[in-house]
């Protein structure tokens, strides 16, 4: 708060009162937050009169458990988007992180000849982290100094981080991981798994940061109209480099909690899984052209995806037919979001 | 104004140290002299004009007034004190603040947010304090008088509100010295008389602005002293009162520059009638009825919603029209077809030239040559010997500035940009040529090009339709047909004075009163 404007606003003789009719635009803006919640509310019941186990606790915390690696990695790409960039690599870094982990600490005479044994176990979740930390200084050097198009920078990480991964297990899985990476994936805490409360605390801290702190409010800014924000005086550069590392760090960090929860790192580990991510992202409102959001639309998108999956597989829809229908409900969704929203999904 | 704004916090307004005082800059690009031993002087509290032909180095000046750039020679100087280095750009807000013709609001967000933005309100934990960023965003709008919901998104302001914003969020900085870069060439007649309203409230509040514009009428309408550029170099600064229009504008492009007023042969009695719009209704619900004769220019005038674009647009078949027939020399235009447009033999020169204009990438050949691939080719090959061809013609005929039909339209100035939109639109040799505000946002000298390559198109036996509220553009027509809220409600004979014109546009009628 400039001191300016408090003199500003003290000294001016009767500033008339605010206008205190509800706006009808703020409103709506809400209103698009919640967009999803009538129609997670109509999946729940259409997914309780199918089958009387959808509400049950136990397949409630099955749902949330199997989203929660997902969630965050569309928690990762939302951060992204909203800056006005995409990073398609983050599918590649949710598998080479804890892959790298692995590759390092893993005792080759356990696993017929994988691995290195080169680090002490302690060093696997650490090492996680740094991975994405790398892979995100990285594409934030490709992108952000050196100005390269962010679809293609992300894509060519995305094939090589894949290929490195391959690479370094020969195109075959780690197991038996030491007992710190298999951890987070497999606790439970209070009953429940410790992979949710990471999801949720994850979400939650990425509504107060992305809701309620200048530095989360820069990346609005930048992806709305990036001069702009620079003439505000908002660090355009370092923001959204830190913004790529944090998205980075969270993919590793997402890779590591389904790596936890498997025992094991498969070479394909989240091949694909950045389709399902943008999926889960655009039907939860964030724009793909930046500036538009939220983190709890997000989480309402890929919240709506997983359920409508559960209710499918208690259907007993056959796993052949499962991508077919997902493909259709991420275009039914995309569909409805955008007679609800009145606006074109972009 | 319901509510005073402050006064500036040091000393009464006029105490003779000047607001900004910009000495002896010169300021080069590679081999280009942008500046070259430049001055100018704003005294507190005036409204200070600064007019230039493109190129002249108005751009330039703004950007080192603001600390965007650095001269390569010369001081800044502000109340008297050398202006603070580049990087401190929280001091130079504190001083100086330029509203851009391009917007500095970020659409996606509120307008509480963008007055506020990286400066939020914050409370405990240092988390934005979302109710308190809105109090003081209203309080602030408030105190300038500005009338706009502080929740709804920036996207949704005019181009009015816009510009009110962004003066007032610059007012929240401390700023008492504010540019305003052409702020009237997206605005309506009554839009801008808003504006000036506003301008004239702040100046009376201790605002000190420094006004550019392409338009001089604004300027003797608004300003105090005027400062000219031209070719890099100060020409003039002298009070508006002291310079009559001719010299304004012999001292802006070097010589003396008369709009093409010229003599108007009038229509030979047997001119056949080319284009007929008949009971013409636009999707917006404007109706229209008119005739146009081969060789006659016809201005529809008309103010901000008038109708007279929808009617311009359903004619050229830019928009469905809901109803009625236009006939070009006895052909029955299909609604909402360019393409048949184009091949009845119309011509367009569209509202906004970046929207509908040009593809600013490709070259002056590949926009000039847009609307006739089959002048430019056979059997749908494109010779590009053709095409340059032609488009050195158009260089030639519109006096483009550019070094070879090669050049990116990206690259020309705003004048020379609408030229190649001209030459687009005469490249077919059109039957009717329609012109949507074809002289916005462009230079003097371009004007006088435009406007005159007008007159050429109709010795040729061309209709031209020219839709403006710009009275140098309608002072060409033979007749103007004047639309208010999306009806005819006059027609004006060659030789009408402005204050009728301007008159009957706002709705008025100045003889039956």
């Amino acid at each position: 708060m400039s001191e300016t404007l408090s003199t500003a606003t003290a000294s001016s003789s009767s500033p008339p009162s605010p206008p205190s009719s509800p706006s009808r635009s703020l409103a709506i803006a809400r209103l698009r937050d919640l967009a999803l919640v009538p129609a997670i509310i109509a999946v729940a019941i259409v997914g309780s009169i199918v089958n009387p186990v959808f509400l049950s606790s136990d397949n409630i915390i099955n749902v949330l458990q199997s989203m929660s690696e997902i969630a965050i990695l569309v928690l990762a790409q939302t951060i992204v988007l909203i800056t006005g960039k995409m990073d398609l690599s983050l599918e590649s870094t949710f598998g080479l992180a804890p892959g790298i982990a692995a590759w390092l600490v893993v005792d080759p005479a356990l696993t017929r000849g994988l691995g290195l044994d080169a680090l002490p176990d302690a060093w696997a979740v650490p090492v996680v982290l740094l991975v994405g930390a790398l892979v995100g200084a990285f594409n934030g050097l490709l992108i952000v100094r050196f100005g390269l198009n962010g679809f293609i920078v992300t894509l060519g990480m995305l094939i090589i981080l894949r290929g490195l991964l391959t690479g370094i297990s020969g195109g075959q899985t780690f197991f038996a991981l030491p007992e710190s990476m298999t951890y987070l994936g497999s606790a439970t805490w209070f009953g429940v798994p410790a992979s949710i409360w990471l999801s949720l605390l994850l979400f939650a801290a990425g509504i107060v940061v992305l809701g309620y702190t200048r530095s989360g409010r820069a990346l609005y800014a930048i992806g709305g109209n990036v001069d702009a924000a620079r003439a505000a005086g908002i660090r355009t550069d370092r923001v959204l480099w830190i913004a790529l590392v944090v998205a980075s760090v969270l993919a590793a960090l997402a890779g590591l909690l389904i790596s936890g929860r498997l025992a094991a790192v498969p070479a394909a580990q989240g091949s694909g899984a950045i389709f399902q991510v943008f999926a889960a992202a655009v039907i939860g409102g964030v724009s793909l052209n930046g500036g538009r959001g939220s983190v709890f639309g997000a989480f309402t998108g890929v919240l709506l995806l997983f359920m409508i999956i559960n209710v499918l597989t208690l259907a007993g829809v056959p796993a052949q037919w499962t991508n077919f229908l997902n493909g259709a409900v991420i275009l039914v969704a995309l569909v409805v979001s955008r007679i609800t929203g009145g606006k074109a999904q972009t | 104004m319901s509510a005073a704004p402050p006064r500036p916090t040091d000393g009464p307004s006029g105490d003779g140290r000047p607001v900004v005082e910009a000495v002896s800059i010169t300021k080069r690009f590679g081999s280009t002299v942008a500046l070259s031993d430049a001055s100018i002087v704003v005294r507190r509290g005036e409204t200070h004009a600064l007019v230039g032909r493109n190129g002249a180095g108005k751009s330039t000046l703004v950007s080192i007034l603001t600390g965007l750039q650095a001269a390569d020679d010369g001081a800044v100087a502000f109340d008297g004190r050398p202006a603070p280095p580049l990087a401190d750009r929280d001091a130079w807000r504190q001083r100086v603040a330029c509203v851009y013709q391009k917007s500095t609001i970020i659409p996606t967000l509120t307008v509480a947010e963008n007055l506020f933005l990286n400066r939020h309100a914050r409370g405990p934990g240092g988390l934005i304090h979302w109710s308190r960023l809105r109090r003081a965003a209203e309080q602030l709008l408030a105190a300038w008088s500005v009338d706009v919901d502080v929740r709804q998104p920036a996207s949704t302001l005019s181009v009015e509100q816009r510009q009110f914003v962004e003066i007032a969020r610059a007012l929240s900085f401390g700023a008492r010295f504010i540019i305003l870069d052409e702020p009237t060439a997206q605005l309506d007649a009554a839009g801008i008389n808003r504006l000036f309203t506003r301008i004239r409230d702040l100046r009376a509040h201790g605002v000190t602005f420094l006004f550019i514009s392409h338009h001089l009428q604004e300027i003797y309408e608004l300003c105090d002293r005027v400062t000219v550029f031209r070719d890099a170099r100060h020409i003039v600064t002298a009070p508006v009162a002291e310079l009559s229009r001719q010299e304004l504008v012999a001292a802006m492009t070097g010589e003396d520059v008369t709009m093409p007023e010229a003599d108007h042969p009038p229509l030979p009695p047997d001119a056949p009638v080319l284009l007929s719009v008949r009971d013409l209704v636009t999707s917006s619900g404007a109706q229209v009825s008119m005739e146009a004769r081969a060789g006659e220019v016809v201005g529809i005038a008309g103010g901000g919603g008038s109708g007279k674009v929808e009617v311009a647009e359903a004619i050229v078949g830019l928009t469905r029209r809901a109803g009625g027939t236009v006939t070009l020399d006895g052909r029955v235009l299909r609604p909402g077809s360019v393409p048949d447009a184009l091949d009845a033999g119309v011509g367009l020169v569209p509202q906004d030239r970046h929207r509908e204009g040009l593809v600013p990438l490709l070259s002056i050949a590949e926009n000039v040559t847009m609307t006739v691939p089959d002048r430019v080719g056979r059997y749908g090959l494109i010779s590009s010997a053709r095409r340059d061809a032609l488009a050195r013609g158009t260089i030639a005929d519109l006096a483009i500035k550019a070094s070879g039909p090669q050049v990116p339209v990206s690259d020309l100035s705003g004048g020379n940009q609408q030229k190649v939109v001209m030459g687009r639109a005469l490249a077919s040799d059109p039957k009717l040529l329609v012109l949507i505000t074809p002289t916005a946002g462009v230079d003097v000298r371009s004007k006088q090009t435009l406007l005159g390559v007008v007159e050429d198109v109709r010795r040729r036996g061309t209709a031209v339709l020219v839709v403006s509220d710009e009275l140098d553009d309608l002072r060409i027509c033979d007749r103007v047909l004047v639309m208010f809220q999306g009806r005819i409600v006059g027609e004006m004979a060659h030789g009408w004075s402005d204050n009728d014109l301007v008159a009957a546009m706002e709705g008025v009628d100045l003889h039956h009163v």
